[in-house]
């Protein structure tokens, strides 16, 4: 319970369906910030939401195991010239990692969150994404033995849709997550909050990495954990030196803004991010796209896709999914895509743009 | 109904101190800095209530302030003796944060304790000089329950630093110590009310007669101006009637106390794997460097806050450490000065006996807490 409507409002559905809920708020962050769910009032109002729905409320501490698994690599990725998603990571390390694993020793059968997605208990077979509709690649893919499989779906309402950040899950987590929300519109949720008077029913929806205060951004926290170092842009057509920026380690390849180069009038895309050259590679926008990505370790919702197979490739949390070809270490589009960052995340969808089948981090 | 095993963070009321506080929440509601016949009444009782708690603490009237809280009391102490006497402050690396932090607030030094918590006292005549105003060292500490060798740290005082004023927190130490005696040589001690069963929001600082402190608060005359603000009668004369109890029943209630204790944490050992004992307990049952309600013990590869979501859920309260402002377990700075690191800081947890424990407390403990562990470590 973050202290957002979402979890507040996925604990009250489950305490009202009769499941024995207790609510538990992470606090991940032990530093300066103002956003995201470690500030104490974020934590008061999930406490004042449990009260109100009649649940039990604790406070897990998971601020070292945060640091080391999401933020240094957060921090180091930065320095390497790539640009992770922080809160994948969490989801991969924390969320569905540390605090499943306290509630599996605690004596919990599941652990529900508030994200915008659909978790349905019957495998798909039937075509979709599965060319082969049979076999599993290996015999050690799936967690339980083979029992069906746990489908992961695009929450209801598109507009708020999380599925993307939940694309690490696999049928190990899946067995034990839900997500009562994820049936529902945003409005619905609110609607829902009120209707119960939740104190959280009209707080406006997080949007900021929460480990890093919106004033001092994400320059301001990078600059105070690694060196930040100026470099320069070079025009990747000509070759020519066009410009500087203060912080090669800020640039993120696909960037447009902030860069303030422009050639022939045109505005210019970074390409290529080279932290030890202390370069900028930068070129318009038709250079800025690319008909794959590299991936590397997939992670599989059921089972891994044979090479070849088609599905839906999206490469940001809000961002459309493009038709593509599953190679095996690439994901091949139909159409170039804009550039996306080494670092990042691919979920991979079926045709039918609804269940995630995978997701995997860019190889740089 | 549970079993309450966290008597170190407050304790039930006792039934003297409830009774003595209802006719000053209802009838006798006068404000005691008034001159009337309805303020006199309520004067009257803080007057016996002073005399009252001054005899318990061996100590005149006079030298009694009423405070808020215990934290406040520390806070008087610390920052009233600075604003008095100036010069530099010196604590113990295990005070409660109410000292360490104001302490901490003046540019203080803290000062070594060893693997038990007992303040290092080559570290601290290293500390002392004559510049230094203030020392406080508390008498029991409130984590782990170790006490402290206060009437050396005074005579080191006197030694090194003979202008300085000492204070101890007694907070901690008030249920199983006799004050008067264990106290005798500080300046400024430190007592809360709702650890020997009076009621939440009282603090009492017993200031030496030739003791000059500053003020930290700035209003009105009460307690000599020492501690502006109007009395809270009520809690004044509960906190004289649960001391009062607590003081007559201590010499019948530290060895019953201290069994059942020894059951407890000899019990704890001998059943769970992997258990160690903190503070001065030397492995074998001897405890005799602790106070008698405590049983703090480390429970290897098992994490804190499940140990004791579990054993609530069970029906067993306990606790560890102390909670930051969200709630969120914090590793103890007490136990971190231990020299343990904070991932064994994180298997702490804090039994602690008090008036109401039984007999089938610790039968029930006893039962659970393993069974607690083993789920955990499955």
């Amino acid at each position: 319970m973050s202290g957002g409507v979402d979890s507040s409002v996925a604990a009250a559905l489950l305490a009202d369906a009769g499941h024995d809920v207790v609510g538990a708020t992470l606090k991940l962050w032990g530093g300066d910030s103002d956003s995201g769910c470690c500030s104490v009032s974020d934590v008061d109002d999930a406490r004042r939401v449990a009260d109100q729905i009649g649940i039990a409320h604790h406070v897990f501490n998971f601020t070292d195991d945060f640091d080391a698994s999401v933020v240094a690599p957060y921090v180091a990725a930065h320095a390497a010239g790539r640009t992770p998603n922080p809160c994948i990571e969490c989801n991969r390390h924390i969320k569905f990692g540390t605090l499943l694993e306290r509630a599996r020793r605690l004596g919990f059968d599941a652990l529900a969150t508030g994200h915008h997605a659909r978790v349905d208990g019957v495998a798909r077979v039937d075509g979709g994404a599965r060319v082969d509709g049979g076999a599993r690649a290996d015999g050690g893919a799936r967690a339980d033995g083979g029992a069906q499989g746990r489908r992961l779906l695009r929450g209801a309402d598109r507009a708020k849709d999380q599925s993307y950040v939940l694309s690490m899950l696999a049928q190990a987590e899946l067995a034990q997550v839900l997500l009562p929300v994820g049936a529902l519109t945003k409005a619905e949720v609110r609607a829902h909050a009120a209707g119960l008077g939740l104190r959280t029913a009209f707080k406006p929806d997080s949007q900021d990495v929460c480990f890093i205060h919106s004033t001092a951004g994400r320059r301001g926290f990078l600059g105070d954990r690694l060196p930040l170092h100026p470099g320069e842009i070079v025009d990747a057509d000509s070759g020519d030196v066009v410009g500087t920026v203060p912080a090669v380690e800020l640039v993120t390849v696909g960037q447009r803004r902030g860069l303030g180069v422009a050639v022939d009038g045109r505005r210019l895309y970074a390409l290529d991010v080279d932290v030890d050259a202390r370069r900028i590679l930068v070129g318009h926008a038709d250079a800025a796209r690319a008909d794959h990505v590299a991936v590397c370790r997939p992670t599989w919702i059921d089972r891994p896709l044979d090479s070849g197979a088609r599905v839906l490739g999206q490469t940001s949390a809000h961002g459309r999914a493009a038709p593509c070809t599953w190679r095996g270490d690439a994901v091949v589009f139909d159409e170039p895509v804009p550039l996306v960052a080494p670092g990042q995340t691919v979920a991979l969808y079926d045709m039918d743009d609804t269940d995630v089948v995978a997701g995997s981090v860019l190889a740089a | 109904m549970a079993i309450y095993l966290d008597h170190a963070s407050t304790t039930p009321m006792r039934p003297e101190a409830l009774a003595a506080m209802l006719p000053y929440l209802t009838e006798h509601f006068g404000n005691p800095s008034g001159s009337h016949s309805v303020a006199r009444a309520a004067r009257l009782a803080i007057d016996e209530a002073r005399d009252d708690v001054a005899e318990s603490l061996g100590c005149e009237p006079g030298e009694i302030v009423f405070t808020g809280s215990g934290t406040e009391s520390d806070n008087l102490a610390v920052l009233g003796a600075h604003a008095a006497r100036g010069g530099s402050v010196v604590c113990s690396a295990v005070e409660h944060h109410a000292v360490l932090l104001a302490c901490r607030a003046l540019g203080g030094t803290t000062v070594a304790v060893d693997q038990a918590g007992v303040v290092d006292l080559e570290a601290l005549s290293e500390a002392l000089h004559r510049g230094v105003g203030v020392v406080s060292v508390m008498l029991a500490n409130n984590e782990v329950g170790t006490i402290q060798p206060l009437a050396e740290v005074v005579a080191l005082v006197r030694d090194r630093a003979p202008e300085a004023v000492v204070h101890t927190d007694a907070i901690a130490a008030v249920p199983w110590l006799d004050i008067a005696s264990a106290a005798r040589g500080a300046d400024l001690v430190s007592v809360s009310a709702h650890k020997f069963g009076g009621p939440k929001g009282v603090g009492v600082l017993v200031v030496r007669a030739e003791t000059r402190l500053g003020p930290v608060l700035h209003g009105g005359a009460q307690e000599h101006g020492r501690r502006p603000g109007t009395h809270d009668v009520a809690g004044i004369v509960g906190t004289a009637a649960a001391l009062t109890a607590a003081v007559a029943g201590r010499a019948r209630e530290v060895p019953r106390v201290r069994a059942l204790r020894d059951r407890l944490a000899d019990g704890l050992l001998a059943a769970i794997d992997g258990v160690t004992e903190t503070g001065s307990a030397d492995g074998h049952g001897d405890r005799g460097g602790k106070v008698a309600g405590s049983c703090h013990l480390l429970v290897s590869g098992v994490d804190q806050e499940e140990l004791l979501l579990l054993a609530d859920d069970a029906g067993v309260n306990a606790s560890a450490g102390a909670a930051c402002a969200s709630g969120a377990l914090e590793p103890s700075h007490v136990l971190l000065a231990l020299g343990l690191g904070v991932a064994e800081a994180r298997t702490a947890v804090r039994f602690s006996l008090g008036p109401t424990t039984t007999e089938a407390d610790i039968d029930g403990a006893l039962a659970l807490i393993p069974k607690v562990v083993e789920q955990l470590r499955r």
